[in-house]
């Protein structure tokens, strides 16, 4: 039925996102790199993107470039501090939301619509308001404190909210764990119960099931719910703003955030964002190639 | 499940009639423990905002000390309640606005191109369709600062302020209807289409008549998602704002949080909540009728499944 007539009828549906897509999305990154690779204004010391590939300078990408492993190398320990505090965070919400998923998916019986519900119920909950809780919570009179010191009896001053690393990467699992749970849940959702009954039957004991059936499985959903969670963190510097802003807990965002409120450094935000993409590039991709094929699986 | 039903065959083939059958017991204990697992993370995932929410009725300035119920952070208090102080009124506005408008061309951009994609190969749709999916990982600063780039640089014309910051919400969102809605397109399949091409209908009576009204609860949920990730959003709207009028209700809690701000806040961002639980109770109301309709199941795991 795919006779000729009907053909240009889906290049047209489809033109609008398409031109929304390459004016709102590939053109700002072209600016970006123009900017990255463009001139600061000797006096105004404002930047001057250069639109020409053929002229660009490397003047602001030697800078950003100088501070992460040159002499004056003072991005180099919140770059160190990103990946350290995000495997850790990564491999946190892992933890804690494999087993929960896996509840929901195999156990839960009667309540699994409500525990589900209950689960995606921080989606709707904006993440502001999520830090928000945690800061009211943990504020030198919070709740926290008065717990910790059973109502002041006990001295113990803990300052949470200004650079203490825990606080940051508790926030961060926090604020991102309910991404995880989701991709995690599909994936075990679908291994089918009489698999686990025929494995089961043929003497699979409680390990062998979980190391030779539910883990392999389980696998796209642990790289999908990773990825996802892994890169937004990368460019992340709310989180971290919240609940310490304080530079000993400063993160690759941070940085770039820094540049940017900072008039004149826009350049250099623009070329250590550039330098950040260029590291994420084969995980993004990674991600999308592992999304088209679940979707054929599918 | 062809592939992935590999390792089982390994266990078949490895312990054949060799270990005794396990007891059910062992099965009631890790349901028990497991069990325990998930109810500690919801308490610790949910009781934290509800203690916000519960805060923002504190008669007292207080965020922690409680000092009985009150609506004075709503309403009553003559300068810091969410009625009298013009900058919160103006930023929970902006924020619904932003949201209605953001989702309103979100959808249907995605939609169409979710349509299109289903049967339009070649390296055009498939390069868009990559950068759509992109802007799911991608971190969202990077969007915003080239965002950011193209309005203080190139168009400058146009300006920063509420439409840059729709600009950016719409391209940063669009990834969702396109996913949910192709993802519901392979379920559908082509003979639906195709009987109705048969039976006469043209390509557009054939889409707009069959495949779209199939495609319903699929537009509802990215609908749904879109317009609460909208309310939620931070990066974005910050990078692009111009100047206090367009202000949201994220920015406001992450300039005020750590300033000893009044319940006052709290309150506001249990508006915001509020106005989200609505919409996706709507949105679940919506999708069971249609449901209903079909002559299916309603369960709210299908709904939040689809989420």
């Amino acid at each position: 039925m795919k006779d000729r007539s009907t053909r240009p009828l889906w290049p047209i549906l489809g033109l609008p996102a398409i031109v929304w897509i390459v004016l709102f999305f590939f053109v700002p990154f072209y600016v970006v790199l123009c900017v990255a690779f463009g001139v600061v204004d000797p006096i105004f010391r404002s930047p001057i993107p250069v639109w020409n590939p053929l002229e660009w300078q490397f003047s602001q990408m030697g800078v950003v470039w100088d501070r992460l492993v040159g002499p004056d190398n003072f991005y180099l320990p919140a770059v160190i501090r990103t990946l350290v505090y995000v495997a850790i965070a990564v491999t946190s919400c892992l933890l804690i939301a494999f087993p929960v998923a896996y509840f929901t998916a195999r156990y839960a019986g009667k309540y699994r619509g409500l525990v589900l519900a209950l689960l995606i119920a921080p989606f709707w909950i904006s993440y502001m308001m999520r830090m928000l809780s945690w800061i009211n919570l943990l504020q030198p009179e919070g709740l926290v404190n008065t717990v910790i010191t059973m109502g002041g009896l006990i001295p113990i001053d803990i300052n949470w909210l200004s650079g203490n690393p825990f606080t940051v990467v508790m926030g961060l699992i926090y604020g991102y764990i309910p991404y995880m749970l989701l991709p995690l849940f599909a994936a075990l959702d679908r291994i089918s119960p009489s698999l686990i009954e025929a494995a089961r039957d043929l003497g699979a004991t409680g390990m062998d099931l979980f190391r030779r059936v539910i883990l392999p499985m389980s696998v796209p959903g642990i790289v999908a719910g990773s990825l996802l969670i892994a890169l937004p963190m990368m460019g992340d510097y709310f989180t971290s703003d919240m609940l310490s802003k304080s530079p000993n807990t400063a993160m690759i965002g941070n940085l770039v955030n820094l540049s940017i409120v900072t008039p004149g450094q826009a350049g250099q935000a623009g070329a250590l964002l550039i330098l950040v993409l260029l590291v994420l590039l084969a995980p993004m991709v990674l991600y999308t190639r592992s999304n088209a094929k679940a979707e054929v699986r599918s | 499940m062809t592939v992935s039903a590999a390792p089982a065959e390994a266990i078949l083939e490895e312990s054949r009639g060799s270990r005794p059958r396990r007891l059910r017991g062992s099965s009631d204990a890790r349901a028990y423990g497991l069990g325990t697992i998930t109810v500690v993370y919801l308490l610790w995932a949910l009781v934290p905002v509800a203690i916000t929410v519960l805060f923002s009725f504190n008669e007292g300035r207080s965020r922690s000390t409680w000092q009985g119920f009150s609506l004075r952070w709503y309403t009553w208090d003559p300068t810091g309640s969410v009625l009298n102080d013009e900058s919160i009124r103006t930023a929970l506005m902006h924020t619904v606005t932003l949201a209605i408008i953001a989702t309103s061309i979100t959808v249907p951009l995605g939609v169409l191109f979710a349509l299109a994609l289903d049967r339009w190969r070649g390296r055009i749709p498939a390069g868009a369709n990559f950068l759509a999916l992109i802007t799911f990982v991608i971190p969202e600063i990077a969007l915003a600062i080239g965002l950011l780039f193209m309005v203080t640089y190139l168009a400058t014309p146009f300006g920063l302020g509420a439409w840059a910051q729709v600009i950016g919400l719409v391209t940063f969102q669009l990834a969702y209807p396109i996913v949910i809605c192709r993802a519901r397109l392979l379920t559908i399949g082509s003979h639906y289409e195709e009987a109705a091409r048969d039976l006469g209908a043209s390509a557009i009576g054939a889409v707009r008549r069959v495949i779209l009204p199939m495609l319903f609860p699929a537009i509802l949920v990215s609908a749904t998602l879109v317009f609460a990730d909208v309310l939620d959003d931070f990066v974005i709207v910050r990078y692009l704002s111009s100047d206090a009028s367009t202000e949201t209700t994220s920015m406001r809690i992450y300039q005020t949080a750590r300033a000893a701000p009044t319940p006052a806040l709290n309150a506001m961002a249990t508006i915001i909540l509020v106005v989200s639980t609505l919409v996706i109770v709507l949105g679940w109301l919506l999708y069971r009728r249609w449901l209903k309709r079909q002559g299916q199941a309603t369960d709210l795991g299908s709904f939040a499944g689809n989420l």
